[in-house]
């Protein structure tokens, strides 16, 4: 609205500024709209709103510390930044977690992958327009949260991971309730594809909207379920296997279609495949120790780490330079919502603003992950 | 069907008429007199309405959403609307300072005189009408367009561009939809042969609409009730406010009471559309009759008519209120691509069908 008149090119451009506080950038996004009546002819994403310079900030915690400022990046999933920074000291460390610790990190993983994905249907719904969908979304959601809370003393960032384990046992209950969980999902499952995934109105609003080809989910950097859905294998998980994803059994969701629709399928399939993954392993949780041994003081050899893991959104990239000391010398994040966000501006153009709506929604942005 | 009973509202209003005639002796006075004692009836009336509506649909969306709804304030939470409207009275009605106060200030205030006059010509029950105009079904769906006037006003003066877009979107929909509405109704006033409201209701003494027309009333009530959610501005057709994409669209920058009255309005088009669906397709007051019954016939003829009316009214509410529930929102070209190339050619061979009908007599 505070546009120079030379920045508008054309007769009856009109520009609108989307954000930083607008109900469906889901925080405090900016981005600025060239309209043409209704269809977009360019987006201009700007950030910047809520950067906290968490990689700054990492450079003067110890290498037991950063890794809780992570949380605060993807806040959906706090637990596999931690996981990715506690990876990545612990490859430096040249230790590997217990596997008690493994399983518990990755059953934890996965109940906030499948948390993560129910609050991205829920607001997927929301996006559109269906206000219904979120309490459904939100009755499973409330379980699994329930189950953090128990064993992590946290619900939504839980900062439970130490280099070489986790920071306590699991609750004695954790066990029967996973198991009741899944059970209640199973059940329940069918009234996600009742009530959004089956309408007719949804599906149209999805179908054909938002294409990304596989060359251009490549150029842009896109990872996660919004690159799978465009026919590229990025699952971290499969690619470069941690904590003991090798042992498990699971399929990497891969469609061809590269519209909102085969996004939302990608995620509602993983959904699945999450809950497969808790099935195999909530009963063949190794006993043993949850913590390896490490010295009080965290110090890494001279040279640099890169670990990735696979977050709810995509691949999460840390990357330590060390200089010998007990702080990182410089870290530096490659975020999965930075990456996806920079394909909206490509794959919006000529799109409504309704289409916007179903592309930020399926593109599953989470705003602080940007900025970080 | 001249010869009112002594219980109904016909006897309430012809005693109060005899009483005033007494104490006024002035003819014109006493018109003017009865006229305002029906418009604060008529108020005081719709704003009850609307409270009862706002809290059916809070319930409802609660029903639907595996919650509880409003249970704190008043018996069930009976009271919650009144707590809201009262914070709405006592809230600054904000009027943005590049905004074009005359119209920003008018434009509530046409979208509720728009939706209130929309009233005047229903049977709330038996013999029991406000204003029995000739042209009934002609004066309800011109008035109920006059209500894109007030949303453009809104719109266009708020001086934010998402009220421009939204007051844009509402006015291609709301145009596109009333096709689709006259048509569904005209298919009626071909069958019964008159646009008096009153008279439509009698014709359905020996059966309502959507049972004596066959499948092709069937299609024109289908049609109506689409057409009609989307002329109201409801979800899954609320474009023009469609808070996930234009932040509230046409109102986003009214506040208070002023806000308080384009939902005033909302309600009232809500209960506006439904009465009209239930008086033209579902019999209005009229009991429900099956033919060779006459003992159920006569049971059901002890129901009050007015009950009969409000009945069917909010089982039409309830259904328009469970789209807006479970359904999520149209694109703004697929919304015009429905009226204008589903509903409007169906409703336009329907209308051959009918007129067929009405002709050969084919209806019962």
């Amino acid at each position: 609205m505070l546009l120079a008149p030379d920045h508008i090119t054309e007769e009856g451009e009109f520009i609108i500024n989307m954000g930083p506080q607008h109900p469906a950038t889901h925080g405090v996004l900016h981005l600025k709209i060239w309209l043409d009546g209704e269809t977009i002819k360019k987006i201009e994403p700007q950030l910047g709103y809520i950067h906290r310079s968490i990689e700054k900030m990492c450079e003067s915690l110890s290498y037991r510390q950063f890794i809780y400022v992570t949380s605060r990046m993807d806040y959906l999933s706090a637990h596999m930044n931690n996981q990715a920074c506690a990876l990545a000291v612990e490859k430096g460390l040249q230790i590997e977690a217990t596997p008690r610790a493994q399983a518990i990190r990755v059953l934890l993983g996965e109940l906030t992958r499948l948390s993560s994905h129910l609050l991205w249907w829920a607001s997927t719904g929301l996006d559109l327009g269906g206000i219904t969908p979120f309490f459904y979304a939100f009755r499973e959601r409330e379980t699994i949260n329930t189950i953090l809370e128990e064993t992590c003393g946290t619900r939504l960032t839980q900062n439970f991971i130490v280099p070489g384990g986790v920071m306590y046992d699991i609750h004695p209950d954790f066990q029967k309730k996973v198991k009741d969980l899944i059970k209640q999902f199973r059940a329940n499952y069918h009234e996600y594809d009742e009530i959004l995934t089956g309408n007719v109105i949804f599906q149209n609003r999805l179908k054909g909207v938002g294409y990304i080809s596989k060359e251009d989910a490549i150029s842009y950097g896109c990872t996660g379920p919004t690159a799978r859905a465009s026919g590229i294998s990025c699952d971290i998980r499969k690619l470069a296997p941690y904590d003991g994803y090798d042992k498990l059994k699971f399929d990497e969701v891969i469609l061809s279609g590269g519209d909102c629709w085969a996004r939302y399928q990608v995620r509602m399939a993983e959904i699945i495949q999450s809950l497969n993954i808790l099935e195999q392993l909530i009963d063949n949780i190794p006993e043993g120790d949850f913590l390896a041994k490490t010295k009080n003081v965290v110090k890494l050899n001279k040279g640099d780490i890169y670990q990735r893991v696979e977050t709810a959104r995509g691949e999460l990239g840390v990357y330590i330079v060390s200089d010998g000391a007990a702080t990182p010398y410089r870290c530096k994040f490659r975020s999965p919502n930075f990456s996806n966000l920079s394909a909206i501006p490509h794959i919006a153009k000529g799109a409504k603003i309704g289409d916007l709506m179903a592309i930020m929604a399926t593109v599953d942005l989470v705003i602080p992950d940007i900025d970080r | 069907m001249n010869t009112p009973t002594p219980y109904s509202f016909a006897s309430l209003a012809t005693g109060i008429h005899a009483w005033l005639r007494q104490a006024i002796s002035n003819d014109t006075l006493l018109q003017v007199t009865e006229m305002v004692i029906t418009g604060v009836c008529l108020l005081v009336f719709l704003v009850l309405l609307c409270f009862f509506l706002g809290y059916m649909e809070r319930k409802v969306a609660a029903f639907m959403e595996i919650r509880l709804g409003p249970n704190r304030v008043g018996p069930k939470g009976s009271l919650q609307i009144v707590a809201d409207t009262l914070k709405l009275l006592f809230k600054e009605g904000l009027t943005p300072n590049g905004a074009d106060k005359f119209l920003f200030n008018l434009a509530p205030g046409i979208m509720v005189v728009t939706s209130m006059m929309a009233v005047a010509p229903i049977a709330f029950a038996k013999n029991f009408q406000i204003w029995d105009i000739n042209i009934g079904v002609l004066y309800v769906s011109a008035i109920s367009s006059m209500a894109v006037i007030g949303i453009l006003m809104a719109g266009w003066s708020s001086n934010n561009k998402y009220s421009l877009i939204g007051a844009m979107r509402s006015g291609a929909q709301i145009v596109s939809y009333e096709l689709s509405i006259g048509l569904s109704l005209i298919t009626i006033v071909i069958l019964s042969g008159s646009l008096q409201l009153s008279e439509i209701v009698e014709s359905q003494a020996n059966g309502w609409w959507i049972f004596k027309g066959h499948i092709p009333v069937i299609i024109a009530f289908v049609i109506f009730i689409i057409a009609s959610t989307a002329e109201i501005n409801r979800a899954p057709f609320d474009l023009t406010e469609a808070e996930q994409e234009l932040t509230g669209g046409f109102h986003t920058e009214y506040a208070g009471m002023k806000f308080a009255m384009f939902l005033l309005s909302e309600y009232i088009n809500l209960f506006i559309v439904s009465a009209i669906a239930a008086t033209i397709f579902l019999g209005g007051w009229m009991p429900f009759h099956i033919g060779s019954l006459p003992a159920f016939n006569h049971v059901m003829d002890y129901i009050p008519s007015f009950m009969w009316f409000f009945g069917k009214t909010f089982f039409i509410v309830f259904i328009i209120m469970w789209f807006r529930w479970t359904f999520p929102r149209l694109r703004i070209d697929q919304l015009l691509n429905l009226e204008w190339k589903y509903l409007l050619p169906i409703s336009m061979v329907n209308i051959l069908i009918v007129t067929a009908m009405a002709i050969f007599g084919w209806h019962f």
